[in-house]
């Protein structure tokens, strides 16, 4: 055998192998889409990835077994919300602990990476009753303050600040010699040249409060209010048995928007969470 | 002049460390109120007996941890619970996530094609994935077990028997979750130079000898932070379970985070669930400073 018939069979191999193992990544999406299109009988009936009918009424019947329009959109603008305020103040934060020298940097420092270390379920139970007291429940304002102040927001501060301390500072120093302020330098000189850090704190951000599902299942009661992880979890009888139908077809239209940015923007978005590197 | 008119305590030197305060001010002044603060409220609840009909506050001391720890059966058939599931979880989750990174670390076809694919559950929502595994894994007519007739095999009511959910659950969490630790190890694979490989192999060593004597050495700081990660989010896990089995059958994958929501907002055991959330706390400490101790000793 030539080497070129070896390295031929090893990458046969290697293909081959590698498709196996992927099949319980790729299968659970396939099927969610497929039995989206089913009817309730045809679901339980002969295995078959491609419906016999293709049932688009289930995509209908979605939005009018509960105000799904409005999940969407509830859980579409708390994430840009959400993306938005955390991108704004964690370089605020990161740049100067980065780059300015004040009292007590290190004490904040230590303060803030202890906060890593705490899982929100641990604060959970406090922070319910500080809502209750703001008089916040069942609105989205928890949605938004609790990720944005919490650990995941920290995680992005530190994430900015590791960036801004790579950076080069001639840069930061020239402007400051044509007279930019703070602010401006924050604005005109840092944020432009820590795009990859910003895109990688708003990737992991969005995806954060997209698929959150504790807080939103402690904090909010209305339908009109749910977030789209709670409105899937919702599709069932009035027995509590799930109608998988209307479940699989709303769990696609939640999920497959996402996967297809993914796929245009896979490799980005897998730098980004390398780049935080804590989460999981 | 602006310059000029300022005042003669503002030095430059303040002035800078004013500005900086105000740049932290909002992320600070956040991370009072929604964590620090809560952080302390939630120590002085767990010494606490609440009656949230009548707002009334009791101090009872150690109460709510010596209930836990010697009274209440639930709480370390509990932590049985989270042990098992984090020892089933870690291992096998980590020796997937190395081998997934070794196949794909190297620029080759398909490469990139794969590495999409096997991460592709960890940007899905943990409700959408543990949705669609309940669906796959019923017991009459889940498409698992219509699969495993076909070749003969009688499935098991997997949600419905308690080591066949907690198994169910665990590999499921694997299958979510072991996307981002193998990006994590390809991304240490990468930052080992070639040349350590080609010099190895020159002295005659074999793909394993230099797997066994060169790489895994060298991965070993990687090792430890995603063991740290990963047994940490194992004690964290909550939607998984609570959409896949409820923390059922018969408590069987009730673990501690599953266990702290349902006696804090289900049965408003707020002081005991308190309790509860401190105990979850020392844990993942314990974990972080085991992590940060070795650390230590492997840079030394």
């Amino acid at each position: 055998m030539t080497q070129r018939q070896l390295d031929r069979i090893k990458q046969v191999m290697w293909v081959l192998s590698l498709a196996i193992l992927a099949v319980p990544f790729v299968f659970p999406f396939l099927w969610m889409v497929s039995s989206g299109f089913k009817s309730a009988a045809e679901i339980f009936g002969q295995p078959s990835l491609i419906p016999r009918a293709w049932r688009w009424s289930n995509f209908v019947e979605v939005f009018e077994y509960q105000p799904f329009a409005r999940q969407y959109f509830n859980s579409l603008y708390i994430a840009c919300l959400v993306t938005g305020l955390t991108l704004v103040l964690s370089s605020l934060a990161g740049y100067a602990l980065a780059r300015m020298r004040f009292a007590g940097a290190g004490l904040l420092m230590l303060f803030l990476v202890s906060a890593l270390m705490v899982p929100e379920e641990v604060t959970i139970i406090p922070n319910f009753f500080l809502m209750r007291w703001l008089g916040v429940m069942d609105t989205h304002v928890p949605l938004v303050l609790l990720p944005v102040f919490g650990p995941h927001g920290v995680m992005a501060t530190f994430l900015m600040r590791q960036y801004f301390v790579a950076l080069p500072r001639e840069l930061e120093e020239a402007g400051r010699m044509d007279g930019l302020s703070r602010v401006g330098i924050w604005w005109r000189i840092a944020l432009p040249m820590s795009r990859p850090a910003l895109a990688a704190v708003a990737i992991i951000t969005f995806l954060f409060s997209w698929n959150l599902f504790l807080e939103p299942l402690v904090f909010l009661s209305s339908l009109n209010n749910f977030t789209l992880p709670l409105a899937l979890s919702n599709f069932t009888d009035p027995y509590g048995a799930p109608l998988w139908h209307l479940q699989l077809a709303a769990t696609s239209l939640a999920v497959v928007p996402i996967l297809i940015v993914y796929l245009i923007a896979q490799r980005q978005i897998i730098e980004s969470f390398a780049m935080s590197g804590v989460k999981g | 002049m602006a310059r000029a008119s300022r005042a003669p305590w503002l030095t430059l030197k303040r002035r800078e460390a004013l500005e900086a305060w105000l740049f932290v001010s909002p992320t600070l002044a956040g991370f009072l109120v929604f964590f620090l603060g809560p952080l302390i409220a939630v120590v002085i609840y767990s010494m606490s007996e609440w009656n949230l009909l009548s707002g009334e506050q009791i101090f009872v001391g150690l109460a709510n941890f010596h209930d836990a720890l010697t009274v209440n059966p639930d709480f370390w058939h509990v932590i049985r619970n989270s042990v098992i599931f984090a020892i089933g979880l870690v291992p096998m989750n980590m020796a997937l996530a190395l081998t997934l990174a070794i196949a794909l670390s190297r620029p080759r076809k398909g490469v990139v094609f794969f590495r999409t694919v096997f991460f592709a559950p960890v940007i899905t929502s943990a409700v959408a994935w543990a949705i669609v595994w309940k669906f796959l894994l019923q017991g009459e007519g889940g498409t698992v077990n219509q699969l495993l007739s076909v070749v003969g095999i009688d499935g098991p009511n997997w949600l419905r028997e308690p080591d066949w959910a907690m198994a169910a659950v665990i590999v499921t969490r694997v299958i979510k979750m072991v996307g981002l630790n193998m990006i994590l190890y390809i991304a240490a694979l990468q930052s080992i130079p070639r040349d350590y490989e080609e010099a190895a192999r020159l002295e005659g060593a074999s793909g394993w000898q230099v797997f066994r004597m060169v790489t895994w050495p060298l991965l070993a700081p990687t090792t430890l932070i995603i063991m740290v990660i990963t047994s940490i989010g194992s004690f964290k896990v909550f939607d998984h379970i609570y959409l896949m089995t409820g923390g059922g059958p018969e408590n069987g994958t009730l673990v501690l985070a599953f266990y702290i929501y349902e006696q804090a907002f289900e049965f408003f055991n707020v002081g005991y669930a308190s309790a509860l959330a401190m105990i979850m706390f020392v844990i993942v400490l314990a974990l972080t400073i085991v992590q940060l101790i070795l650390r230590q000793k492997g840079a030394t």
